[in-house]
Formats: C-alpha cells, sequence, structure tokens
C-alpha cells in the first residue's frame, strides 16, 4: 500500500551559499603559481609570433579553420594527420588515468580551467567586498547603496576578466593582432563576437555564480575520476584516528582523552566546495588542498604536529590506525599500475615524436578515374586517367616531375600549365590537381590485359625526394 | 512540510514521505537551478516553434513569425554565389574561347563551371564520366575523334546549334540513307566485309574486294576515299578504332541497312551564354580536345 504525505518535503533544493576564508600554506602557494601560469599560458599564446616565411602565418598556435591547418612553433598538422590530434588526446586519456590513479582528482584541484577561474572569481570576490565574515554579513545585509556598489563592482570586474577569457579564445583562430583590431573597429566575423559572447558568459555565469555546482552536477570527472581510484591512491583525508574524539577546549578535564582536532571549523571555513572533510572522501570534494593548508596553520598555533588533514590513500587508514608510521609520497606513487601507465603514455609520445619526425613533405594520393575504366583512342590505343592530389607540405613552392614505374611498357601524360612536359609545379602549403595519362599502345600487352600494375611517382625537380602510390592500368581484357 | 523530517537510518537521508510497502524513497533534492534550466529549455521551445516553421497542421506546417525557409535561404545563398561570380561568367560569357589563355581565371571557372552545366544537361545521354552509350550511339567524348570537329569553336557550335533537330535551323545536319532499299542484302554484307577490311579486323577477303566496288560507288561521297571520314558533314572515319554505334559485323550490317539519325537539341535555346562557354571548355579539356 501506497502512502503519500500530505505535503511532501521540498524536493529542489536550493544552492547553499560558500564563502571560502583566505588560506595561506604550501598548496595555497603551488595554487598561486600553477593558476598564473595556466592563466599566462591562456592569456599570451596567441600573442607568441613564430616566423615560417612568407607564405605561412606567423602566429606560433594558429588553428586555421578556413585553410584546414594547424600551426604549433615549428609544427603544421594539415588534415591528413589527424592523428596527431588523436594520439595527443590518447595521451592527454593515459595520463588522466595516470594522474587520477597516483594522486585522484589533482587535475580538479589545481588546473581544471573550472577551478583556477573560480579561484580568480573568488580572488576578486575576496578583494573587493573582503574575507569571509564580511562576505557573510554582505550577503545578509538588506540591499544598500553600500552592497550595491560592491556588488556592482565586483560584477564589472568579473566581466572583464569573463571578456577576456572569451576574447583570448577567438585569438587562436585567427591573426591575433589583426583580429584585435578588427574587434575593436567592428570589423570582425560575426561568429568571433558570438563567440566571445558565449565564452563570456559561461565565464561569468560558472565562475562567479555556479563554481561548485558545475562540479558536482554538470561534470562527468568526478563520477569518472572516482571509478579509477584505487586503494593506494593519494587524496585529501583526515587523519580521523589521531582527531577523534575532536573537541573545542583544550584545557577542559578531559582534554588527554581528546583527538588533536579542535573542532574550530578552518578546514571547512576555507573549503571552495562547502563541505567538511572530517565526514571522509567526498563526491564534491575536488582535492585541492586548501584545508590541509588551514589545518596545518591551526596545527602549528596549537602546537600539535601537522597533517592532521593530509595527502592520504585508503590503505593508509587502515595501516595507521594500527600505530604504522605514515608512508612516504613516493611509495604512493610509483606503484606498477602507475608505472604502466607511464610506460603506455611515453610509448605513445615517442611514437607520435617518432611519426613527426619521419613524416614525409610530399604527399600523393592517387584516384584513378572509374567512369569509364578506359577510353579507345582512334589508333587503337587504350587510355586511362588518373587525378593526382600533391601535397607540398613546405613553406615554398616546389616544382615535381611525374613519372611512372611498371613492369609492361605504358606511357605517361601529365596535363599541366606549366613549360615543362610532364612537370607540376605546387604552391607552397598547398594540395594540387594534376590530371595523368596513361597510355598503352595497341601493340602493348597492356592494352589488352586485364589489368597492369604500376606506380605513379611524384620527384621534387632539385632534391629528388619522391612519393609513389601503386595503382592499376586497365586495358581491354 | 507540516511532516517531520523522516531521516533514513542507513544512509542518513531525508526521505520523501513516499512508502510504498514499507520501501521509502529517498530525497535528494534537485538543485533549483537546474528546475529553471528545464523551465528555461520549455520557453524556448515554444519560442522556437512560434518563430520558426514547427507545427504540423493538415496541408502543411505553421510558417512561424520569422518567415524563415530552408528553400529561401537556399535560393538567397545561390543568389549571392552567383552575385560574386556575375563579373568572372559575365567575362566568360563574351569572351571568346580561342584566344581565352587557359590560366585565366574565366577559364578555369568556365571548366570548374561547365562540370556541373554537362552533369545537369548532358550526362543523361553522354554519361556521367563523358564516355558516352555506344549501344544508343550516344558519343564519346573523351577520345580523339570528333564527328563535327573537337576545337574549341566546333564544340561551341555543336552545344549551341545541336544536330539534326527541327528546332534550329543552323543545327548540324546530315543524313545517311537506308541501303536497304538501294543495295541488296549480298551487296551489303560485302559492303560490310570491306568496312571491316578497312578498319583492321577480321574479314572475308573475297567478299571484301567485291564491296570496295559498292563502297567507291555509294560510300567515298560522304565517308572518303579511304573512309577517312568528313567532318564537314559529320561523317564518321571508318578506317579507325572507334565506332559510334559499334563496328562488329552485325552492327555495321544494321546501320548501313537502316541508316542512323542521332539527334542532339540546339542547348543555345536553353541555356545562357555563361553556361554554353562553360561547357565548351569543359569538354574541350576532357582528353580529346584538338
Amino acid at each position: 500500500m501506497t502512502q503519500t504525505p500530505a505535503s511532501p518535503p521540498p524536493l529542489y533544493a536550493p544552492r547553499e551559499p560558500i564563502f571560502p576564508r583566505r588560506v595561506k600554506g604550501t598548496y595555497r602557494t603551488l595554487k598561486w603559481w600553477i593558476m598564473g601560469v595556466t592563466l599566462a599560458i591562456y592569456y599570451l599564446t596567441p600573442w607568441i609570433r613564430w616566423d615560417r616565411g612568407p607564405n605561412l602565418p606567423d602566429q606560433a598556435v594558429l588553428v586555421d579553420l578556413a585553410g584546414r591547418r594547424f600551426y604549433f612553433l615549428w609544427i603544421e598538422i594539415w588534415p591528413h594527420e589527424f592523428y596527431f590530434v588523436a594520439g595527443l588526446l590518447i595521451m592527454a586519456g593515459l595520463g588522466l588515468f595516470l594522474f587520477t590513479s597516483a594522486l585522484g582528482r589533482v587535475w580538479c584541484g589545481y588546473t581544471c580551467p573550472q577551478t583556477v577561474w573560480t579561484d580568480l572569481f573568488i580572488l576578486v570576490e575576496r578583494w573587493i567586498e573582503g574575507d569571509r565574515n564580511a562576505r557573510v554579513r554582505l550577503w545578509n545585509a538588506e540591499w544598500s547603496f553600500k552592497k550595491f556598489r560592491l556588488r556592482m563592482t565586483k560584477w564589472v570586474v568579473w566581466f572583464f576578466i569573463a571578456l577576456a577569457t572569451g576574447g583570448a579564445w577567438v585569438f587562436y583562430f585567427a591573426d591575433a593582432p589583426t583580429l584585435a583590431r578588427d574587434l575593436v573597429t567592428f570589423d570582425a566575423p560575426l561568429v568571433a563576437y558570438s563567440t566571445m559572447l558565449i565564452l563570456t558568459a559561461t565565464t561569468m555565469v560558472f565562475g562567479g555564480f555556479m563554481r561548485e555546482q558545475v562540479c558536482n552536477y554538470m561534470c562527468p570527472w568526478p563520477r569518472i575520476q572516482a571509478a579509477m581510484m584505487d586503494e593506494s591512491t593519494l587524496t585529501v583525508a583526515y587523519r580521523h584516528w589521531r582527531g577523534e574524539p575532536r573537541g573545542k577546549h583544550m584545557k577542559a578535564e578531559d582534554a588527554d582523552q581528546r583527538g588533536d582536532c579542535i573542532d574550530c571549523m578552518a578546514c571547512v571555513n576555507v573549503c571552495p566546495a562547502g563541505i567538511d572533510i572530517r565526514d571522509g572522501q567526498q563526491m564534491e570534494c575536488i582535492t585541492c588542498a586548501l584545508c590541509i593548508d588551514a589545518c596545518d596553520e591551526v596545527m602549528e598555533r596549537i602546537g600539535k604536529p601537522r597533517g592532521l588533514i593530509d595527502y592520504l590513500a585508503l590503505s593508509d587508514e587502515e595501516a595507521e590506525t594500527k600505530g604504522a608510521k605514515p608512508r612516504p609520497i613516493w611509495q604512493h606513487v610509483l606503484r606498477p599500475r602507475t608505472i604502466l601507465y607511464t610506460a603506455m603514455w611515453s610509448l605513445i609520445g615517442v611514437a607520435l615524436v617518432y611519426a613527426l619526425f619521419v613524416r614525409s613533405d610530399i604527399d600523393l594520393t592517387v584516384e584513378p578515374v572509374r567512369n569509364p575504366q578506359f577510353v579507345t583512342l582512334s589508333d587503337g590505343s587504350v587510355r586511362n586517367a588518373y587525378t593526382l592530389r600533391i601535397r607540398n607540405l613546405t613553406a615554398e613552392p616546389r616544382e615535381f616531375r611525374v613519372m611512372l614505374t611498371s613492369e609492361e611498357i605504358l606511357r605517361i601524360d601529365v596535363e599541366s600549365d606549366g613549360s615543362v612536359a610532364n612537370h607540376v609545379t605546387v604552391p607552397a602549403n598547398e594540395t594540387m590537381q594534376a590530371r595523368v595519362y596513361v597510355l598503352a599502345r595497341p601493340q602493348d600487352p597492356a592494352a589488352d590485359a586485364e589489368t597492369t600494375d604500376l606506380r605513379l611517382w611524384v620527384e621534387d625537380v632539385e632534391t629528388d625526394d619522391r612519393a609513389g602510390v601503386a595503382t592499376i592500368f586497365n586495358g581491354k581484357g | 512540510m507540516a511532516d517531520k523530517k523522516d531521516i533514513d537510518e542507513v544512509t542518513g537521508t531525508d526521505t520523501t514521505g513516499h512508502e510504498w510497502d514499507g520501501i521509502k524513497e529517498l530525497n535528494n533534492p534537485l538543485p533549483r537551478w537546474w528546475l529553471w534550466t528545464f523551465y528555461g529549455t520549455v520557453a524556448w521551445g515554444l519560442a522556437y516553434t512560434i518563430a520558426y516553421p514547427a507545427w504540423p497542421l493538415i496541408n502543411s506546417a505553421t510558417q512561424g513569425v520569422l518567415g524563415y525557409s530552408t528553400r529561401a535561404e537556399v535560393a538567397q545563398e545561390i543568389a549571392a554565389v552567383n552575385a560574386r561570380n556575375a563579373e568572372v561568367s559575365e567575362r566568360l560569357a563574351s569572351a571568346d574561347l580561342s584566344t581565352l589563355a587557359p590560366d585565366d581565371p574565366a577559364h578555369r571557372f568556365g571548366v570548374a563551371g561547365g562540370a556541373s552545366v554537362f552533369l545537369a544537361h548532358c550526362s543523361q545521354c553522354h554519361g556521367q564520366g563523358a564516355a558516352g552509350v555506344q549501344a544508343a550511339g550516344y558519343p564519346n567524348l573523351l577520345d580523339d575523334a570528333w564527328l563535327w570537329g573537337g576545337t574549341l569553336e566546333d564544340i561551341e557550335f555543336t552545344v549551341r546549334h545541336g544536330i539534326r533537330n527541327d528546332t534550329d535551323p543552323d543545327a548540324r545536319w546530315s543524313e545517311m540513307p537506308a541501303f536497304g532499299d538501294i543495295l541488296s542484302d549480298e551487296e551489303i554484307e560485302q559492303t560490310v566485309e570491306y568496312v571491316l577490311a578497312i578498319s583492321g579486323q577480321e574479314h572475308d577477303a573475297a567478299m571484301a574486294e567485291q564491296g570496295m566496288v559498292w563502297f567507291q560507288e555509294q560510300c567515298t561521297a560522304c565517308h572518303g576515299d579511304s573512309g577517312e571520314g568528313i567532318r564537314e558533314l559529320g561523317a564518321p572515319t571508318l578506317n579507325d578504332a572507334i565506332w559510334l554505334y559499334g563496328g562488329d559485323r552485325d552492327t555495321l550490317n544494321e546501320t548501313i541497312t537502316y541508316s542512323r539519325f542521332g539527334v542532339m537539341p540546339a542547348w543555345g535555346q536553353r541555356l545562357d551564354e555563361y553556361e554554353i562557354k562553360a561547357v565548351t571548355l569543359y569538354l574541350h579539356q576532357l582528353g580529346g580536345g584538338e
């Protein structure tokens, strides 16, 4: 039988505001550095110049969607070399496995853009509205001129950060100085403005207002990463065997019965996810380690050893409860599993670097014309046509001679605008199509055979570098 | 709300208060912003169906207040492309093809545009690859044999005026008689052997010798003394390896007995100047242009 309450509890929860307190310490310093470096990479990369000669763009990192090229420093990736991108994605995946199995959600805590930008937005918030207590007061205060002024200042600063974020993104897809000028004079393409608008809005909303909601409800990584952790994975945890039973009064009668935790709530107050780490591992925890800094500060002040909250593995809990000493970090990190991931990661990396260095700067594809398979000429000769796609992957125009090799007698005739017979000039960084005719005279065996194997070649006139593709000649047989 | 909070013992989570045979439903409330996002998408969806064509009616669908239509957009895009190309296509339309340089943008534009004109208007008979259909007598346009000439001027004229049609007085015209009414069956067979002989195929030498007499009497006026063909008359070369309808004994017999009458429309009446020039350039560079 079903019972339904007359008035059910609310099924939708409003966001609980979180006011992280300022904290100092090792991890906070590390996080400041990582934030500075990652943001600098993001904002400044499009402005780095890289001279590639007169025929190619001079932007160090450029995704040229219209020209279908990707430029990264001295490397240029063509669409047919997209396997490099696939390889990098596989490496990124394996890297995530490696870091997650060794250090848990370290990506979330230190380098995820959501974390970095939220951190930056909280920094601005703290700078304008004050630290935790001031912000709580302002939150609870009635709307006044002061509250309005502080909020507006904060939002305007946020907006400019968000605008710069969306703005930096579009610079990766076009020449940055040109686009910057066009953006200001309203000559930039609509897609640049709409991309900026969308990214400005998402940065503002995600970094300023949604914050941990993005991690908890929108991001799949917390769930996926949780599945990749094991009992040796380092994660931020509370040494409850040392801290409990917790109590506020150090000088109370039963002080010697109590643990080290004085229940000061410092770890809770600094947490950007709004959780209590002492409740154990939680889905919301991004392992930003700020609670470690906060607790260490307190432990030092009350004269207890640091590390009540620390990077710990599940296996440590069992061992340390029984009285074992804390294990050094490297013992957690250096395990068969992580070594295997590192090996796989390096293997693919080495393979990609190898592929990068041995890749040819000529690429040839041959498409035999199949409709019709052959044409009979008036003197009885049999002619096949082929469409050649010759890619010149260098920054200089190149002249190629087109040749064929075959065990049978065949003649080649290249349709070209050049003055030299059977020569084709391909402009720098371009693909050129050339139609090639191959002819068998009536008395040649190839004319009456069903098919004859041949190989078509292009050879650089100056360097003799060549590329060849095997194909067939269709005869009357 | 009046109910007291009902906490599940195992998970420590609030329950909704719903109970089925003693089983209670845990309450893990959804974030409220998510609810608003849901309402937002509903509102967006409704607004979208009002703005754009959406709701099916009996004969059509609602048109949407923005008046958007994919057809109109395609037409607009085609018009925009044509406008962008107006200069080069006008230049091609007024150009003299024989003096147009191959690296002239108008030339390249014409070859590319001609390919689509060919696919739209010509490929039905001549085939997508322009190899023709021998069984039906649609000529192969890739080889080096031309009935009426393979220069740019010749091709342009043929495309513009067509062949043996009633609609264009300038159409290329010639007519081969049906020799079934003129020669006897045996005489025709002997002529066939002679044609096989001059085209280098297996033949009966005695019959061919006799056929030569009929050939010189009846055929050389159009096909030339040695069967080399006469382009002004569109009379095909007979002493080469290329056949419009086929060069085997039976097909030749049929051709001589009943004659042939291949017709091509005058495309000058259907295509505009640019299209004619473009398709001419395209045909000329297929491998047989003169």
